[in-house]
């Protein structure tokens, strides 16, 4: 974890690092939720599972674009990130998963049934594989929650 | 990898959006038969909401040729329904929503939001009472305006009937002491019966007539959602008439599937109620036609498991075939959107002689098809006691050249003259249409100018 430290990472990014590391999970746990809730809404037509789903995306939606925004100055701020393959691929597929799921919250506002079976089910899915490919991804990106001083000093 | 499931997913979303625009002409729609496109809501509802800027000095709605339009009344708060009285007195219906809807989907704020434009600020004045104007010598201009009942709870049908005014609040029937000729009213209300409202309320007008012989009222009560989408306990004794023993208080279903009926009113000379029904949104600008019909007894109109007769929602859980195929088609289509809230059937003459006994209805007009549709006052013909003919518009000019709105109407009445009363909630006013031309000199070529 030493190339961490990498001396050209901006003030700005040693914040934005931390902040999007900090909340991407949130629209992540939230997509997958409503995919359960979907799931449930599916077999049983209750329609609290609906609303469940729709609040869960619209949270999702609010937390993912706050992340997005996080990620797109990381981006242009931090050089590790920007000259790192896997951190656009990881980039990409967290705005494709955001994207997927602002049409699913506007799929989700239809009055019952027809707002999850088919088309709110499949881009449930299609919107939580992207967010869990984002999540595979993170791991790799060189993101971190410790900004670049700390980093070094921790090193012997 | 990734540009796969982006293929994947673009393929998903034009599935979302696709199938057919329902590109249809609306005057198709009119009538027993209209013509019914496939549904098709598209990713967004289309909606299309005028500005409210209320009507200028001098500005009046537009009458076809040879009758004449003028503010009754003006610097009103909401009115809704205009209840003409034998002696000439005009009791105007102030009515806003009380409720406050619960904040169950993350889109509610959003339509509600959308619905209050639409409404503009409905008067600045107190709303929710009963004001009583008076016009002795019957020329238009009332000579004086007195508030007969307030403090009432989003009021809107109101009867006079065996030394009662019944008014329907929208949680409760509720009755009053009254002669014709009183300016006020202080006698205490006593309650009737409850009728079915909070904690939702969503279609909260109750409105109310009574049966010609006087034994019997009718109300009408909407449903609590657009197509159940909160479920079926919150649509219980909704979507219905009620008819109601003005004495007890006691009720039973008239008829049910009706998803938010007004404008209740026995076509004249007979026992057949009619009504005007405002049918479901959100499967496109064309769907579903809003419609006039007969209320048959122990009818089953298919709301919210079908619609125009036998078509299935295809948004309901459960599906109740049982009741789809008891579902009856209603009379006569409006096309879709228009919003109907109130219905007369023309009992004067002053109006030439095709008026006697149509129907004119008050159309609020719509919100949710990119062509506004509605906003006017339409006269449907009648013979032998049915609808015959498309609408015809009657009062129009609601939405101006600029595409603003100036009003919307919603109660329509006939006045002890003859004449045409329209209240407007929009443009705080009651209009009133009178014929300008002597009924004997009519000549044939006007009456079919418009």
């Amino acid at each position: 974890m030493a190339e961490i430290a990498e001396p050209t990472r901006s003030p700005v990014a040693a914040v934005t690092g931390p902040v999007y590391l900090l909340l991407f999970p949130i629209p992540v746990v939230c997509f997958l939720g409503a995919l359960i809730t979907d799931l449930v809404y599916s077999s049983d037509a209750v329609l609290q599972w609906l609303f469940f789903s729709e609040w869960l995306i619209a949270a999702g939606l609010v937390f993912g674009l706050l992340a997005a925004l996080a990620a797109l100055v990381e981006l242009i701020a931090a050089e590790p990130l920007r000259s790192n393959i896997v951190g656009w691929g990881h980039v990409f597929l967290f705005y494709a998963a955001l994207i997927v799921e602002l049409f699913n919250a506007l799929v989700h506002s239809v009055d019952g049934w027809t707002a999850v079976v088919p088309t709110g089910l499949i881009l449930s899915i299609v919107g939580s594989i992207l967010a869990l490919a984002a999540v595979a991804t993170v791991f790799l990106v060189p993101v971190t929650w410790v900004p670049a001083r700390e980093v070094r000093r921790a090193n012997p | 990898m990734p540009t796969r499931k982006l293929l994947a997913c673009a393929a998903v979303l034009a599935l979302a959006s696709c199938g057919g625009s329902q590109k249809i002409d609306p005057e198709s729609q009119f009538g027993p038969n209209p013509n019914l496109p496939e549904p098709h809501r598209g990713l967004l509802p289309q909606m299309h909401i005028p500005n409210v800027v209320g009507w200028k000095p001098g500005q009046a709605p537009t009458v076809p040729n040879g009758f004449k339009i003028q503010a009754f009344a003006t610097g009103l708060s909401s009115p809704r329904r205009v209840y003409p009285l034998p002696n000439g007195d005009v009791i105007v219906v102030e009515s806003k929503q009380t409720a406050t809807e619960p904040l169950d989907r993350p889109k509610r704020p959003i339509i509600g939001w959308m619905i209050s434009r639409a409404h503009g600020p409905g008067g600045e004045g107190p709303s929710n009472r009963l004001v009583l104007l008076r016009d002795a010598n019957g020329d238009g201009k009332p000579e004086s305006r007195s508030v007969l009942v307030d403090h009432l709870n989003a009021p809107f049908g109101v009867v006079a009937l065996n030394g009662y005014l019944y008014v329907a609040d929208t949680d409760a029937l509720l009755r009053f002491p009254f002669t014709p000729g009183q300016t006020a009213i202080t006698a205490p209300a006593e309650k009737v019966t409850d009728l079915p409202a909070g904690p939702i309320d969503h279609h909260w007008t109750k409105d109310l007539t009574a049966s010609p012989d006087g034994g019997k009222l009718y109300v009408g009560i909407g449903s609590n959602s657009n197509a159940m989408e909160r479920g079926e306990t919150a649509e219980y004794e909704r979507a219905q008439i009620w008819e109601v023993d003005p004495a007890t208080g006691a009720h039973r279903t008239f008829a049910s599937g009706l998803r938010n009926p007004n404008g209740l009113t026995f076509y004249p000379g007979s026992n057949t109620l009619w009504t005007v029904v405002n049918e479901r949104d959100e499967l496109g600008p064309n769907l579903v036609p809003d419609y006039m019909t007969s209320v048959k007894p122990g009818a089953f109109y298919g709301w919210p498991y079908s619609y125009w007769g036998q078509h299935v929602d295809p948004r309901v859980r459960p599906q109740r075939p049982d009741l789809v195929r008891k579902a009856i088609m209603p009379d006569y289509s409006l096309s879709s959107h228009v919003a109907p809230l109130g219905l007369i059937f023309y009992s004067g003459s002053q109006f030439p002689a095709k008026f006697a006994g149509g129907a004119f209805i008050g159309e609020h007009g719509s919100w949710n098809r990119p062509d506004l549709n509605g906003y006017r006052v339409v006269f449907v013909r009648f013979q032998n006691g049915r609808p015959v003919g498309d609408p015809e518009n009657f009062v129009w000019g609601f939405v101006g050249e600029d595409g603003n709105a100036r009003g919307r109407p919603v109660g329509v009445a006939v006045d002890r003259t003859g004449a045409l009363l329209v209240a407007d909630d929009v443009g705080n006013t009651v209009w009133r249409v009178s014929y300008a031309a002597k009924p004997f000199k009519v000549s044939g070529a006007q009456m079919t100018s418009f």
